[in-house]
């Protein structure tokens, strides 16, 4: 589904991402780790399209199309959604009112008519009661306000409504409780599907007990220096990164 | 409909005076007695109103030019405007929408103007407007029952001379200002509206004024009067792009409120602005104010300007009697090289007077916007409250955007507050929303009409969706 090759991204003339290679298939849950300043919500950035980072080298293709050639909102139509760590304030404008317009324009990617509003009530109903957030988050401004754990699920349900067929998520879980953690997780885990990937930039262990991937690689230095399955996320817990980067460096 | 009712139809409307039968005819450039007694003559006006338009022309003679507003444009050479030209007659306009610009209609449909109204915007000869003529006399005939005036300034002075002697230039005074003085000397036509005691006007003024619309002219007079429990709601202007060969403009607006009245004045301005370097924009240098003069009267100003090249402008309200209740609510779009110094006044001279001034002001381009706002607090306007709310939005780094805030309380009981902000659609919201499969534009719109919402809400239902559609177009191509 997702192909990264060799590829190298520079920020302010800072290479940040040293010729990184990673291969997502479809319906696989990947988790990305790795100590500060890495470079992990680098590779999200540009793999979502955000202004700023220049890439120097290598490619990135999903389903088979050249992805850097996209637009930022081409690239979302055609299936890649970005969880942020920081979700935007958009102070004026309805949640409801972004949900919509963000479905509709799936939906006409998709060659579909707008959503009928009764057919849109019912699903975003169906969502947020399934997020644990009340009716009235729809009429808030977008992230206005909101405390970190709403944003985060405001992040999970955009994703619940809009489906992507890959899901990129940025440090979903920092600033969360334990509570508000489940509930992510619960949203999380109700999008795995064979169709579907999801990719999760972490710092913690934590978050992979709740949603537990089938690969973990870790970056480090700009590049993916090791990969396994769930048992390596254990071992990282335990032993840190320092034994990892020094046996890559060997 | 047979071919002689049509005709009576037409012939209706002509008698009504909304339509003048003035062949067509042009005063050369200049300004001197000789052309106001020449306007006042075509107008069929009584004596009284031409001495009123000579003395304030002998007013103006005396007045300087303001140079206050922050705004910047060469200096009008007031002798070479013409200031009579009689309205096109139905030959020199096109006979159907197949003989207009496209384009336009285009900017029609994209403002979703409803189809009946669209030929009578573009200017086509009103006798080919079926549909308009028979929903004017409808209109005309609702209103008649009612007991509500609503006819052109020029046929009120005529038709109801007391009203208007008492009522005209008792808001805004000759000598005001510069633009107010010239007004009074040669103002060509406007609207005068009478709401009589107790009367709620069975109807928006809007779609029938906006039929009825064309060549008001450049230098627009309007009164409108509410006598005590009487309600009105008025709309001026119109989403469509307007034209004119006239760059200046001077209109003044005078509005009364007697004792429990109640008046809400909706203006949506869309004036030629100019091309993307400011070129043959209108200027728009407009008097307005309402007196509360009843108590708990209220006036309420809302106003969506996108249009002019220069706008000046500031709707303001006396408030004199007691309780009474002054609103401005602003959406101002300032796009390419457009300047805009706009405001609003709020003078509370009663008790327990109150007002609120929301203004929303939205710079892109190379465009450059002022706030100016006066709150005003007389010694006895005991408890006298305002508050003001004053927002500004960036689009790119080449705009302007200012706010110049004037408080004078003499009233130590009053409360007065004043909160403001500025912000820029940044980077990151505009990467959040396309990050959702929002185009960039389809992004901007969204912020912006969020940012607007609070006014769009005062505005009467059928033009809150126009005026969302109008910003839209205003900004089109505003960012990358």
């Amino acid at each position: 589904m997702l192909e990264v090759k060799d590829l190298r991204v520079s920020v302010e003339d800072k290479e940040i991402l040293k010729g990184l290679n990673l291969t997502i298939n479809p319906g696989e849950v990947h988790a990305i780790m790795g100590p500060n300043g890495a470079g992990k919500s680098t590779l999200s950035a540009v793999i979502a399209g955000r202004d700023g980072y220049e890439v120097t080298g290598g490619s990135i293709t999903f389903e088979g199309e050249d992805v850097l050639e996209m637009e930022i909102e081409e690239r979302a139509r055609a299936g890649m959604l970005l969880g942020f760590q920081y979700p935007v304030e958009i102070p004026g404008v309805k949640n409801v009112y972004l949900l919509k317009a963000a479905l509709n324009a799936k939906r006409e990617h998709l060659g579909l008519p707008e959503i009928e509003a009764p057919e849109f009530m019912k699903l975003v109903r169906e969502k947020l009661q399934f997020m644990k957030m009340d009716n009235s988050f729809l009429h808030r401004s977008v992230n206005e306000g909101f405390s970190g754990g709403e944003k985060k699920r405001n992040e999970i349900l955009q994703m619940l409504i809009l489906e992507p067929k890959l899901a990129l998520l940025d440090e979903i879980d920092s600033g969360l409780d334990i509570d508000a953690l489940k509930v992510v997780a619960e949203g999380v885990n109700s999008l795995r599907d064979e169709g579907r990937s999801i990719v999760m930039v972490t710092h913690y262990q934590r978050l992979l007990d709740y949603i537990v991937p089938d690969h973990i690689h870790v970056l480090s230095g700009g590049k993916i220096i090791k990969s396994g399955d769930k048992s390596l996320a254990l071992e990282l817990e335990e032993r840190g990164y320092d034994w990892v980067i020094e046996e890559a460096a060997q | 409909m047979a071919s002689q009712e049509m005709e009576q139809l037409v012939r209706r409307e002509y008698k009504q005076g909304f339509v003048t039968d003035i062949e067509t005819e042009m005063v050369p450039p200049g300004l001197n007695e000789d052309v106001i007694r020449f306007i006042s003559a075509k107008k069929d006006e009584p004596q009284w109103m031409l001495d009123w338009r000579l003395a304030a022309f002998e007013q103006w003679k005396q007045m300087e030019h303001p140079e206050w507003a922050h705004v910047n444009f060469p200096e009008v050479d007031f002798q070479a405007i013409s200031y009579y030209a009689a309205p096109k007659s139905s030959e020199d306009k096109p006979k159907s929408l197949d003989e207009v610009d496209p384009k336009l209609l285009e900017t029609y449909e994209k403002l979703g103007i409803p189809l009946h109204e669209r030929a009578a915007l573009a200017g086509v000869a009103m006798d080919m407007v079926f549909d308009s003529v028979s929903v004017t006399t409808t209109f005309k005939e609702k209103l008649g029952e009612a007991g509500v005036i609503f006819c052109s300034i020029s046929e009120a002075i005529r038709e109801y001379p007391e009203l208007v002697q008492k009522y005209l230039g008792s808001v805004v005074p000759v000598t005001d200002n510069f633009y107010a003085a010239l007004n009074c000397a040669v103002f060509s036509d406007g609207s005068f509206v009478y709401v009589p005691k107790g009367v709620k006007c069975p109807m928006e003024l809007s779609t029938y004024f906006r039929i009825n619309a064309e060549n008001t002219g450049q230098f627009e007079r309007t009164l409108i009067v509410c006598e005590e429990g009487a309600q009105v709601s008025y709309l001026e202007g119109c989403t469509a792009p307007m034209r004119d060969e006239n760059q200046l403009h001077a209109a003044v607006v005078e509005l009364v409120a007697l004792e429990n009245a109640d008046i809400k004045y909706s203006t949506v301005q869309n004036w030629y602005p100019g091309d993307e370097e400011g070129k043959g924009g209108i200027y728009n240098f407009v008097t307005k104010r309402g007196e509360c003069r009843g108590d708990n009267s209220k006036i309420s100003w809302t106003q969506v300007e996108t249009g002019s090249a220069v706008t000046w402008k500031y709707p303001s309200c006396v408030l004199k009697g007691k309780n009474s209740v002054g609103e401005f609510y602003s959406v101002a779009v300032t796009n390419n090289m457009q300047q805009a110094d706009t405001g609003t006044k709020m003078i509370h001279v009663g008790e327990g007077t109150r007002s609120t001034i929301i203004s929303k002001g939205i710079s892109a381009g190379r465009s450059d916007q002022s706030y100016r706002g006066l709150v005003k607090v007389l010694p006895g306007a005991k408890g006298a409250r305002n508050f003001t709310q004053c927002d500004s939005l960036l689009i790119g780094d080449q705009c302007g955007a200012h706010t110049f805030p004037y408080q004078e309380i003499a009233n130590s009981t009053a409360q007065v507050e004043h909160e403001a902000t500025t912000s820029k659609i940044g980077e990151d919201q505009l990467f959040y929303c396309r990050q959702r499969g929002i185009s960039e534009e389809d992004a901007v719109n969204m912020i912006v009409n969020g940012f607007c919402k609070d006014v769009f809400k005062e505005l009467p239902m059928e033009f809150a969706v126009e005026a969302e559609a109008l910003l839209n177009v205003s900004l089109e191509g505003a960012v990358g």
